[in-house]
């Protein structure tokens, strides 16, 4: 039984102090097991292998599925089609309810599935498997002309539009004003380790029980999506995870090859399948995070405060399931100004579902606000740090609450000084080393802090004073295992190493996504909650064998609040003034995130986002070719992310401060903003070194070519 | 990929008569490409003749050159001492292209013979000419970053990928080849061809026909000579552009230069007007500017390549003005 | 078509039915059991799949299976015997990783590359072709450039490939 529990701060000894990844050896060597590399030691004897066969076409209806000749090749077992595949109690998610009709919604969806005895015949199935279909027109390309379509809502649950004051009347009235558009382009969020599903069936106590190991960020919530489609009961689904090789948001819920997998699974008369999606599917069936065009307007007085914001974006969804990027969000709370205005809206495309990436909303919405905001401080002549501490608000623009420690201030200045921004000259084009454009920029950073709902948490005493701590968690890379396990040690006030944790089953009591920042400050609540109910239970010497479940209880005072992280990013571009190529020497991040828990994971973990924003900014693009509807740039050939020579001196520091309202550890979650504003600090470096402004991302060598 | 034979010749001979005599059959060395397009389903050979061990793999020295096994390796090419010092292009070309793991794997005549990386070529769901003939260009008005803007045709607008490639151009290298009619030497600039109306076929070689070495001759332009290749990333990128450059300049004019591009065509571009109007005059910015401009009189660009003009330009004074420099210095 | 190839896996002899389709990548990890190398794109384009094979840093997924018969291959899991090789340890000194997929062909290629430098091999960023290499974080940075880190840990497998050529 799960009861609920009021915290109290955490008396830290482990958490703020450095403890080496709890799973690193396994990493270091390679033998920490990914979704598909279980073998019998966990129950998986003789798998078969599933190959997706998908849409060649953006719209329209599958009339044939021949599959003759894929049966007729040796080691092909089977081939599920829409006709065939087990039928679905619910098809509501129109993502996850694949083969249930002949509808085809985008190019690359799954139309049918090849089972076989190796890959490499699952493979040559696939290819053999002939689809035909009915095409119907279909569109799939984002313009300003056709992004008309106002959602309900943008994600996670927030207003389409917010409009305060009067922005044209002030506009109208303002000295100084910046009109521009940016653009950011496709991005998919390509964790190392692609999506990949191990599922299997069984019966247990005459019920029929799907097992899976799946590459999630969340195996609760892989049971919330599936087990109602399936007509299960949750407690019909099992899904671990024990390690997950990176997802950024695309392993945030589960795709349509989780339920292939699943489907595939039902048909084989218990033998477990193993299907690994590829690189190149990966495009079109594990979420990306959509293009945006922001329209963004900026009034001030002379001296760059701003009396109106206008943040108005155009991106795009999917007709098979709407998905709508929060993009304006930031601007609603970002600065002070009297006058806001804020909307989105969607070009409703026949494209594969957009999705989670990497701090969503914040990223595009900030990379565009923020070269606004450079363009602001050019035009009025202040320094960027200058206006934008001139642009501090008293309060949340939005909710009028009071912010819990907003120092936006204090990492602009302490960035400064470190990066040495006070040596920089105010004009751009101003420096050359060599054949090279030299310059810097600066950007914010903003995320909200956010605590998840539904997790609980169990501490179970074993023998020689250890314990056993147990919630149905994920550590997709992030150091959860480890910082869970400070978190737990310091909760039951022994040492980390008498701490057992488990983690990422569903077995285990419930746990949200590592997602939205949200994983320490709602997972180590939970354990927070239950290690001190059960020393208020069963005191400090316990039984071996006692245990508690408890979740944490909300902080009423809280509510008074509002709670987000900030941070400056400071950048140095160097562009060669022949070839165009850029280079970025330095990329510094200061941050104000509440109470580091372990400063190596956090380092890291900060300086990986800002590397994703680094190649946000300057190399990736998911190329959608409209005549076609997918996207071609489909491997990591032709999808750039950020190489090693590209990742020159990038470090990250932070704030000394505990954030005791927000979570019981003090910390309020570090996983998204290292990604936000980065992209637009290098761009304004790039500005700052060329005088050349780019208002889209990426940003290429082509752009700075005279 | 479909189910093949496999099998390893112990001679070069052995190797052209396999596949002389299977329909179907294709020679295989290091795979780096070979492979990916087994996987993807752009290339269905019904035999592998794996030439990879065949006694190909020598660096020496030849009368007036140096002759390089077909099989000796990427990093082994670019590291070996007599190339390092009298064929640096060589070296240099190699080590700005693919990745450390990859270049311990690929061959010098797969490298060759490696095929464009335009997307449509390597997506089979998509029209290709060069894929399949006949089916249309897809890159004509899609994806075009990378497309070529010198010799290309309506039926491809694909670059070749090499860099290796393009030093090889740029040095009047010349090919030893091995087929059912017994040896020859082709002059390196022969090897690949424009695409006209036959996108499909990348070279001039028979299809039995097998790479047993290059030749590359050691002149004093080669030991003066630099490789510059802009790429989106900093490294482990193909070449938006690149210019493989050699210059001697003897009394202040220009006795001898050699110019070749990558990434601009269907094959390495030798920029042969460029040359011809650089001889004899002083190597200032200027000259190569207004030589460079002539050669490109006959691109052809569209929005997404018209940078490839600029930036082609920029990095050929770039390069040579710099070869310059140091002959001086 | 099957064949039999035989590899010696970190160490240990295997004689491995293969179809001549079949990876060495596929065919260590599912005919062999070995997944200690990974499969990130299956195409030469992120490292994850390095082994050292015959001594050298090789990709596993861009091999076919037949064509490497009677090759050594050494994957992260056997380079240090029953320790961590010196590379492995300097990788979680420095938290040189965060997901650990791409790890175990960082690891490799790390051992490979610093190889490779004390043999006196170039790169692209080495000034003077002809005289001995410094492993300066330049040339760390160019020489692992194979092997892509979508988490980011670039600064800190620098901090570790440094560390372990110097040791």
């Amino acid at each position: 039984m799960t009861v609920e529990q009021q915290t109290t701060p955490l008396r830290v000894h482990s958490v703020g102090s450095r403890l080496d990844r709890v799973d690193g050896i396994e990493k270091v060597t390679g033998r920490a097991t990914y979704a598909v590399e279980h073998g019998e030691s966990a129950g998986i004897v003789d798998p078969l292998h599933v190959w997706l066969v998908q849409s060649t076409v953006a719209r329209g209806r599958v009339v044939g599925v021949d599959s003759r000749a894929a049966l007729a090749h040796p080691d092909v077992v089977g081939v599920v089609d829409h006709t065939s595949s087990p039928r679905l109690a619910d098809t509501d998610n129109g993502e996850l309810a694949i083969l249930q009709d002949a509808e085809v919604h985008f190019r690359g969806q799954i139309v049918a599935l090849v089972l076989a005895e190796t890959p490499e015949a699952a493979r040559e199935g696939a290819a053999l498997v002939e689809v035909s279909y009915d095409e119907e027109p279909h569109e799939a390309e984002l313009r300003e002309d056709n992004a008309t379509h106002r959602p309900d809502s943008v994600n996670p649950d927030m207003d389409t539009d917010t409009d305060e004051g009067d922005v044209d009347a002030a506009l109208a009235d303002a000295a100084i004003v910046v009109e521009q558009s940016y653009r950011t382009a496709y991005e998919h969020n390509n964790p190392l380790e692609p999506h990949a599903t191990t599922a299997w069936w069984t019966e247990e106590d005459g019920r029929d029980v799907l097992s899976m190991f799946d590459s999630s960020q969340g195996v609760h919530g892989v049971v919330q999506a599936l087990a109602p489609m399936l007509a299960l009961d949750p407690d019909q689904v099992r899904v671990r995870a024990p390690y997950v090789g990176g997802g950024f948001g695309s392993k945030g819920e589960a795709h349509a090859h989780v339920m292939a997998a699943a489907l595939a699974a039902r048909t084989t008369g218990g033998r477990p399948v193993r299907l690994a999606v590829t690189r190149q599917q990966m495009f079109a069936l594990t979420g990306y995070r959509t293009a945006t065009i922001s329209h963004l307007r900026l009034g001030a007085d002379a001296d760059g405060r701003l009396t109106a914001i206008e943040h108005r974006v155009q991106e795009q969804t999917s007709r098979v399931r709407e998905f709508a990027e929060q993009t304006g969000s930031p601007a609603r709370m970002m600065y002070a100004a009297p006058h806001r205005r804020t909307s989105h809206r969607l070009a409703v495309l026949d494209v594969a579902v957009p999705s989670w990436m990497r701090a969503p909303g914040e990223m595009p919405g900030m990379y565009a606000h923020e070269v606004a905001m450079d363009e602001l401080a050019v035009s009025c002549g202040v320094d960027p740090i200058e206006l934008r501490i001139r642009n501090e608000p008293d309060t949340d623009p939005e909710t009028g609450k009071p912010f819990n420690d907003r120092r936006l201030p204090d990492c602009l200045r302490r960035g400064a000084e470190r990066f040495g921004w006070s040596s920089r000259p105010s004009e751009p084009r101003a420096t050359r080393d060599g054949e090279w454009w030299v310059g810097t920029g600066v950007a914010s950073a903003t995320y909200p802090a956010m605590r998840m709902p539904g997790n609980a948490a169990r501490v179970s005493a074993l023998d020689g004073g250890r314990y056993a701590v147990g919630i149905g968690c994920v550590d997709i890379g992030t150091g959860a295992r480890t910082v869970l396990t400070q978190i737990a040690a310091d909760a039951l006030g022994v040492p980390p190493d008498h701490v057992d944790l488990d983690i990422a089953d569903t077995r285990l009591p419930p746990a949200s996504v590592a997602g939205g920042s949200s994983g320490t400050s709602s997972w180590g609540s939970a354990i927070v909650a239950a290690a001190q109910r059960f020393r208020a239970d069963h005191g400090d010497r316990p039984d071996a064998g006692v245990e508690t479940t408890a979740s944490a209880a909300a902080d009423p005072a809280a509510e008074e609040y509002a709670f987000h992280s900030f941070g400056a990013v400071f950048a140095e571009a160097r562009v060669h003034r022949w070839t165009g190529e850029i280079r970025v020497p330095r990329l510094l991040g200061a941050y104000s995130v509440g109470r580091v828990v372990n400063p190596v994971t956090a380092r890291s973990q900060l300086v990986g986002g800002l590397v994703m924003g680094l190649s946000a900014g300057l190399f990736e693009e998911s190329w959608r070719d409209p005549r076609f509807g997918h996207v071609v740039t489909q491997d990591l050939a032709t999808y750039h992310v950020a190489s090693h020579a590209d990742v020159l001196d990038v470090d990250a520091e932070w704030l000394d401060e505990a954030d005791e309202l927000f979570t019981p550890m003090g910390s309020r979650g570090i996983g998204e903003i290292g990604i936000v504003g980065t992209a637009a600090a290098v761009a304004n470096a790039t500005h700052h070194a060329t005088g050349v402004r780019v208002r889209s991302i990426p940003i290429t060598a082509d752009r700075f070519l005279e | 990929m479909r189910a093949m034979e496999y099998v390893r010749p112990a001679t070069p001979a052995e190797a052209v008569a396999t596949v002389a005599a299977r329909p179907g059959a294709r020679f295989l060395a290091g795979g780096t490409n070979l492979v990916d397009h087994l996987k993807l389903g752009v290339a269905s050979p019904e035999t592998l003749v794996d030439v990879r061990r065949l006694p190909l793999d020598a660096v020496e020295t030849y009368d007036g050159g140096v002759r390089v096994g077909a099989n000796v390796l990427n990093s082994d090419l670019a590291s070996h001492p007599l190339v390092r010092s009298r064929l640096p292009l060589v070296s240099r070309a190699l080590l700005a292209g693919a990745s450390g793991q990859i270049r311990n794997q690929a061959t010098t005549g797969g490298n060759l013979l490696q095929r464009t990386r335009c997307v449509y070529f390597q997506d089979v769901t998509t029209p290709c000419n060069k894929r399949e003939p006949g089916s249309g260009c897809s890159a004509l008005e899609g994806y075009g970053r990378y497309n070529a803007i010198l010799g290309a045709s309506p039926a491809c607008v694909a670059t070749h990928p090499s860099d290796l490639a393009v030093a090889l151009a740029a040095l009047d290298a010349s090919v030893v080849l091995l087929g059912a009619d017994g040896e020859r030497r082709i002059p390196f600039e022969e090897l690949h061809r424009l695409p006209g109306d036959d996108a499909a076929t990348d070279t001039t070689l028979g299809p039995d026909e097998l790479i047993l070495a290059v030749e590359v001759p050691t002149t004093e332009a080669a030991r003066r000579s630099a490789y510059r290749k802009v790429r989106d990333r900093a490294s482990f990128a193909f070449a938006l552009v690149s210019v493989a450059g050699a210059v001697r300049v003897t009394d202040g004019v220009v006795e001898d230069v050699r110019i070749a591009w990558g990434g601009v065509a269907h094959k390495p571009w030798r920029a042969r007007r460029a040359e011809a109007a650089l001889v004899g005059q002083a190597l200032t910015a200027d000259a190569v500017r207004a030589a460079v401009d002539d050669e490109l009189g006959a691109a052809e660009t569209t929005p997404q390549t018209a940078y490839k003009v600029p930036m082609l330009r920029n990095t050929t004074v770039l390069t040579l003005t710099q070869l310059a420099e140091e002959e001086v210095a | 078509m099957e064949a039999t190839i035989h590899l010696t896996v970190d160490g240990t002899d295997r004689s491995v039915d293969v179809d001549t389709r079949t990876t060495l990548l596929d065919a260590l990890r599912e005919r062999v059991g070995v997944t200690s190398p990974k499969k990130g794109c299956d195409h030469g384009q992120c490292g994850s799949c390095t082994v050292l094979l015959d001594g050298r840093r090789h990709l596993t997924c861009l091999a076919i299976a037949v064509a490497y018969d009677g090759a050594e291959i050494v994957t992260a899991d056997g380079l240090g015997g029953a320790d961590l090789h010196p590379v492995q340890q300097a990788f979680l000194d420095h938290d040189g990783f965060q997901c650990g997929y791409c790890t175990p062909g960082q690891v490799c290629s790390a051992v490979g590359a610093i190889d490779e430098a004390k043999q006196g091999r170039p790169s692209h960023v080495t000034d003077d072709l002809e005289a001995d290499v410094q492993l300066t974080d330049d040339e760390i940075r160019e020489r692992m450039s194979g092997n892509l880190c979508r988490c980011g840990a670039y600064p800190g497998i620098l901090a570790a490939v440094r560390e372990a050529a110097q040791g």
